[in-house]
């Protein structure tokens, strides 16, 4: 399902302006040029604030209906080619120019005839911005292939994977079906871990995807995992970073349940509020659990790093310890998937598949295979 | 020896690895006679069923809860008749180069039937690890000591004790509840478990735990020291003149 999503993705992606991120660069670089623009027209350094001043007073509308078009236009910008996404930013400014002035025409006229030099300026400033934040992406590019990279090296303890094997081998001469199962979850796990992780994928998947990581994990650890879902809210559509869960579920297993006798309860808390998505994992967590926390550490820098980068500023991971639970919190932008994408997953996915289980669903419903 | 079966005890934490070592133990029965004497699921669980049944070899996994595989080592040593060791891991890593130079046996999980087989026909002829062997792994810390008596190994978890004090050949154990004679070295036994014991003689290590505070006493000749109060058990300690720095670290009432 990622390498249709994968197939999607243009080499060259317009900048994404529902990014608070992207927005705050842009307001804050629109007012740097208005402040320079004026600077070179000002014939003396005392007129400089007054020329600034009249200036901002037309242009600083103009950006605000733009940028507000924009932010409406975002999904379409992101769809169509990056060409003619910076074609119709400039005959959006343009065209929101001869707005202003027509709306400001009374109370702040532009100087007589500089209506197409204004024009011009708000040309240079869209061009600047546009080029500016093309630069940035491509300089950010290189990070993201590096994150994949990283998501990759950050996979699946390797022990996980032996014993797994192990319990599997376990289960053929005894219970040849449930071995089908753990072999089919494994390749799902697996297929997912090696493939291009660069572009976000549906929640829905990935929670998915959790799901098959702890069928063998309790295939090994028995009624020791102990797991409560609370999935009733959770926007299946909201698109996350792959593998944004999963590590995280695995440090759960490893510091939280692997360490104790008794059985330990993991849970999984996923939903929407105030167009956020907030993920809640809790496990046990002990003090002396003797296992040294570095790999925990490293997961978490990596999934933070990740979330930075595929959504600046409005993406967050934050991890304490409250009595003897160990809690991650993930808040991210709703962003749903593009319906397309969405049906595309709908229909590789079968009906049941985007729904998560009722709350407190404990083991693992046997998954239809599909492919 | 040779046509008695070999009697094997089988510790894993996770159920499905244990059913996998014993559906290749009964494929090796068809060559070489074995029973299976036990399944335990920890370090601790195995340490109290060889109390009720002997066994020549344990097949013990190196990473479990409570009471890890090396430890448990340790202290199958302190039985009467100490069996054979040989760990299973998942784990092929750095660590098991250290077992590599002590000459111990290892499987790695998957195992491979012949893999094993060899491993149990050279049992009757291997001793059991010794002291030395297992200083040279890598090993966390305990999570219990071990003292003999009346032909059990008796666990004394390291959280219970509130001071260990060297008299003469032997350590004495210190809990709230009793005492017990060790055979270890002081030294060695600071250095494993570091920061939950501070030293205040020559001859004693205390629990930070248990220290309550400290007094300033003054002697018949008029000579002043200081002495560790203790939490739950009415004696204190000399703190050595060596070692007063600790009054000041910890505090006067901790």
């Amino acid at each position: 399902m990622q390498s249709i999503i994968g197939q999607n993705a243009a080499p060259l992606a317009f900048p994404d302006l529902r990014n608070l991120g992207t927005i705050v660069r842009v307001v804050l670089g629109a007012n740097l040029l208005f402040a320079v623009g004026a600077l070179v027209r000002a014939s003396q350094w005392r007129d400089w604030l007054e020329v600034w001043m009249d200036a901002v007073a037309v242009a600083e509308l103009h950006l605000l209906i733009e940028l507000t078009l924009l932010v409406a236009l975002a999904p379409w910008l992101g769809r169509v080619s990056y060409r003619t996404g910076v074609g119709a930013v400039l005959a959006l400014t343009v065209g929101v120019g001869l707005l202003t002035d027509l709306l400001l025409g009374r109370v702040a006229p532009l100087p007589p005839g500089s209506l197409p030099q204004y024009l011009a300026f708000g040309l240079v400033v869209a061009g600047t911005l546009l080029f500016y934040l093309h630069l940035r992406a491509k300089a950010l590019s290189p990070s993201i292939i590096e994150s994949r990279l990283q998501a990759l090296q950050a996979r699946i303890r390797p022990h996980f994977l032996f014993n797994s094997i192990n319990a599997v081998l376990s289960l053929i001469r005894a219970d040849p079906r449930r071995a089908e199962t753990a072999l089919e979850d494994m390749a799902d796990l697996f297929r997912v871990l090696m493939s291009d992780n660069r572009n976000l994928v549906p929640l829905a998947d990935e929670v998915e995807l959790c799901r098959q990581y702890l069928a063998l994990e309790r295939l090994r650890l028995g009624d020791r995992l102990r797991l409560e879902w609370h999935l009733n809210s959770m926007p299946g559509d909201a698109l996350v970073p792959p593998l944004v869960l999963q590590p995280l579920l695995e440090n759960a297993v490893y510091h939280g349940i692997e360490p104790l006798t008794a059985p330990g309860v993991i849970s999984i808390n996923i939903f929407s509020k105030d167009g956020q998505v907030h993920a809640i994992l809790r496990n046990p967590y002990r003090a002396d659990g003797g296992r040294h926390h570095a790999g925990n550490k490293m997961a978490l820098a990596n999934i933070r790093e990740r979330l930075a980068l595929h959504f600046d500023v409005e993406a967050a991971l934050e991890s304490r310890v409250k009595g003897d639970t160990y809690e991650v919190h993930i808040r991210m932008p709703y962003r749903a998937a593009a319906r397309d994408a969405a049906a595309e997953g709908e229909a590789n996915a079968g009906p049941d598949r985007d729904r998560p289980p009722p709350s407190s669903t404990l083991g693992h419903r046997p998954k239809a295979t599909h492919g | 020896m040779a046509d008695a079966p070999l009697r094997i005890l089988i510790v894993d934490d996770e159920a499905p690895a244990r059913n996998r070592l014993r559906q290749l133990l009964d494929d090796c029965g068809e060559v070489l006679p074995l029973a299976i004497v036990g399944e335990a699921a920890s370090g601790r669980e195995a340490l109290e069923l060889l109390h009720a049944v002997a066994a020549d070899l344990v097949l013990t996994d190196i990473h479990m809860p409570d009471m890890d595989g090396l430890e448990l080592a340790r202290h199958m040593l302190k039985l009467a008749d100490p069996p054979v060791v040989i760990f299973t891991t998942a784990y092929q890593q750095h660590a098991l180069a250290a077992f590599e130079v002590s000459a111990l046996d290892y499987l790695v999980k998957p195992v491979r039937l012949p893999r094993l087989l060899t491993a149990l026909q050279k049992v009757p002829k291997l001793k059991p690890l010794s002291t030395a062997q297992l200083d040279e792994l890598p090993a966390n810390a305990r999570r219990f000591l071990s003292v003999t008596e009346r032909a059990r190994v008796v666990l004394v978890p390291i959280e219970d004790v509130v001071y260990l004090k060297a008299e003469l050949k032997y350590i004495t154990i210190r809990t709230v509840e009793r005492e017990y004679l060790l055979e270890e070295s002081l030294t060695r036994l600071e250095e494993e478990f570091g920061p939950r014991f501070v030293r205040v003689h020559r001859n004693c290590l205390v629990a930070r735990d248990f220290i309550r505070g400290f007094e300033r006493r003054v002697g018949d000749e008029g000579d002043a020291h200081w002495e560790v109060l203790l939490r739950d058990v009415p004696e204190s300690l000399p703190v050595s003149r060596r070692q007063q720095s600790v009054v000041r670290e910890i505090g006067r009432v901790a």
